[in-house]
């Protein structure tokens, strides 16, 4: 973990909620995808932890969604410093990919998803993602995996964009491992659905980020777990849905 | 004896800065991050009999200046700290550390305490009668003078170290608590514990914690905190571990005036994790700003 500055290159909105934000600094305590970043801002007393969702030489990028008054804070700014810690949480584990691995994010945890392609493909996998959204118009980054070379399918909700329906929907073929991240409701039906082993990304309510408080604490079948510090990937044989 | 040295119950410390129980887990999380040794001492995580998990999430919520946190003494037990995690510490810090200990009943208590203070990584044993998070124990043998004092009579019959009784800040007479223990034999008093507090989300119409209340932190509290340890140094003889709020070196000085011996820092460790290294580094050139030549001499200058 580091504690340093980063100055904000760009803010700029991909939906009515949905930012992306680059940020230029030192990150080289970025090691692997799935990792999030902890962002302090004047105006609030913890700091706001937001996955990260690539990271190229000096700059990472996120993308966040704005859901109460930090982040409305944070959509604000255009320029200026952000007094930042990296490398917290453990990230995914690509070591367990298989050839044919299967993304699967949910609206905002589609975002570490992206810099986790780049690394397989990166290494010879074939990719295929899938993208849960609600509609529409809060659907973000489909171009930018295809991009990357990744096989990409995009379902929503109601039906307006892509495949109709949940996330699930659209898992009936052929994979060698799953990596997911969105909220609990879609990674439990994920859990349920998926025919192989796999590394869920959980999201918690944090104190510190980097394990001090034992405020985001989980139950699993390897004991108790902090979501910001031994997770906040965890494996599917050693989760326990308790809520 | 350096200008930041104090005496806290005949152990002396480099500095008066204690990282607070609850914020600094068992010391070696932090000891990736700086050399820990620079501390006065830390307070480790609070400890129970038996391992807890403690209560269900959301445990955290934020408020102005300041959080709200319902962890519920998460522990791994008495047992697995002395055979797992202070031999841990024992490679990263060579200074006496605070034990603190937490129970659900008097021997649960003297029970924890006997082991710890065979410990001899072990300086002190701060006795925390003031956790607002679990039921049934904790803050309820802090807000009577009288269960109070039968802990700290317990306690102190069967340990040999020195007894910081951790008070809770959720009663109408923190003073008469202090004395209570301070006649039951206590050999300091460490105030204040987190304000009982609750916050309710807009959008879901429910509290955001879910065990709906939880304990207040952070600089939205140092008056109060400040305003107690006031209330207790001038009320007791033994030394006052002041906390509750602290964030600069501004802060210990304060609390220093208001009658602490040594400062313990909480909240703030959670949003900087390097703020007590920050804090130590920054204080020669605070007291040299408000021309104090020794921490230890400004204790209780207040008046």
């Amino acid at each position: 973990m580091k504690q340093s500055f980063f100055e904000i290159k760009s803010n700029t909105a991909l939906t009515d909620s949905i930012m992306k934000m680059e940020l230029k600094g030192d990150t080289s305590e970025i090691t692997r995808s799935g990792q999030f970043i902890n962002i302090k801002l004047e105006e609030k007393f913890l700091r706001r932890p937001i996955s990260v969702c690539d990271c190229e030489g000096d700059t990472v990028t996120i993308i966040y969604k704005i859901v109460g008054a930090g982040t409305e804070q944070m959509s604000r700014k255009r320029k200026g410093s952000l007094d930042i810690l990296t490398g917290l949480g453990n990230g995914y584990d690509t070591s367990l990919s298989g050839e044919k691995p299967l993304l699967i994010g949910g609206g905002v945890g589609v975002p570490p998803l992206y810099m986790l392609a780049k690394k397989l493909i990166g290494e010879g996998k074939k990719v295929s993602v899938i993208l849960g959204f609600n509609t529409k118009s809060e659907i973000f980054y489909e171009k930018e995996f295809a991009d990357l070379g990744c096989e990409v399918t995009v379902t929503t909700v109601d039906g307006s964009y892509g495949t109709k329906g949940f996330v699930t929907n659209a898992m009936d073929r052929e994979y060698s491992h799953i990596y997911t991240c969105g909220p609990e409701p879609m990674l439990k039906a994920v859990y349920n659905e998926s025919k192989t082993s796999g590394q869920f990304s959980f999201e918690e309510r944090m104190g510190c980020g980097f394990g001090a408080c034992m405020g985001c604490s989980c139950k699993t079948l390897y004991g108790n777990k902090r979501i910001c510090k031994d997770g906040p990937v965890l494996l599917k044989e050693e989760i326990i849905w308790e809520k | 004896m350096g200008k930041m040295s104090v005496n806290l119950c005949g152990i002396e410390l480099d500095n008066p800065i204690i990282p607070a129980s609850g914020t600094f887990g068992y010391g070696y999380e932090f000891a990736e991050l700086y050399d820990i040794n620079i501390l006065g001492t830390f307070s480790f995580k609070g400890t129970t009999k038996d391992a807890r998990f403690g209560n269900p999430t959301p445990r955290i919520a934020e408020c102005t200046a300041g959080m709200i946190n319902a962890v519920g003494l998460q522990n791994p037990g008495v047992e697995k700290v002395i055979s797992e995690e202070l031999p841990k510490l024992k490679k990263c810090f060579n200074k006496k550390v605070m034990a603190n200990v937490s129970g659900f009943s008097v021997d649960d208590y003297v029970y924890t305490c006997e082991k710890l203070d065979k410990c001899e990584q072990v300086g002190w044993l701060e006795v925390n009668v003031s956790c607002p998070n679990v039921h049934g124990g904790g803050m309820s043998f802090g807000t009577s003078p009288e269960a109070a004092a039968e802990v700290t009579k317990a306690v102190k019959a069967k340990t040999t170290k020195p007894v910081i009784i951790k008070l809770s800040p959720n009663v109408t007479d923190i003073v008469s608590i202090a004395k209570a223990c301070e006649e039951a034999g206590a050999d300091g008093i460490s105030l204040i514990n987190t304000l009982l507090g609750m916050r309710i989300d807009l959008r879901t119409k429910k509290p955001v914690i879910a065990n709906k209340m939880g304990g207040f932190s952070g600089s939205a509290i140092f008056p109060v905190a400040v305003r107690m340890v006031y209330q207790v140094a001038n009320a007791v003889k033994i030394p006052v571990v002041g906390m509750g709020g602290v964030s600069s070196a501004e802060d210990v000085i304060e609390m220093m005036l208001a009658g602490a011996t040594a400062v313990e820092i909480g909240a703030a460790n959670l949003v900087d994790p390097f703020i007590c290294r920050d804090i130590i580094n920054e204080l020669p050139s605070v007291m040299e700003k408000y021309k104090i030549n020794s921490l230890s001499e400004i204790i209780g200058g207040a008046k």
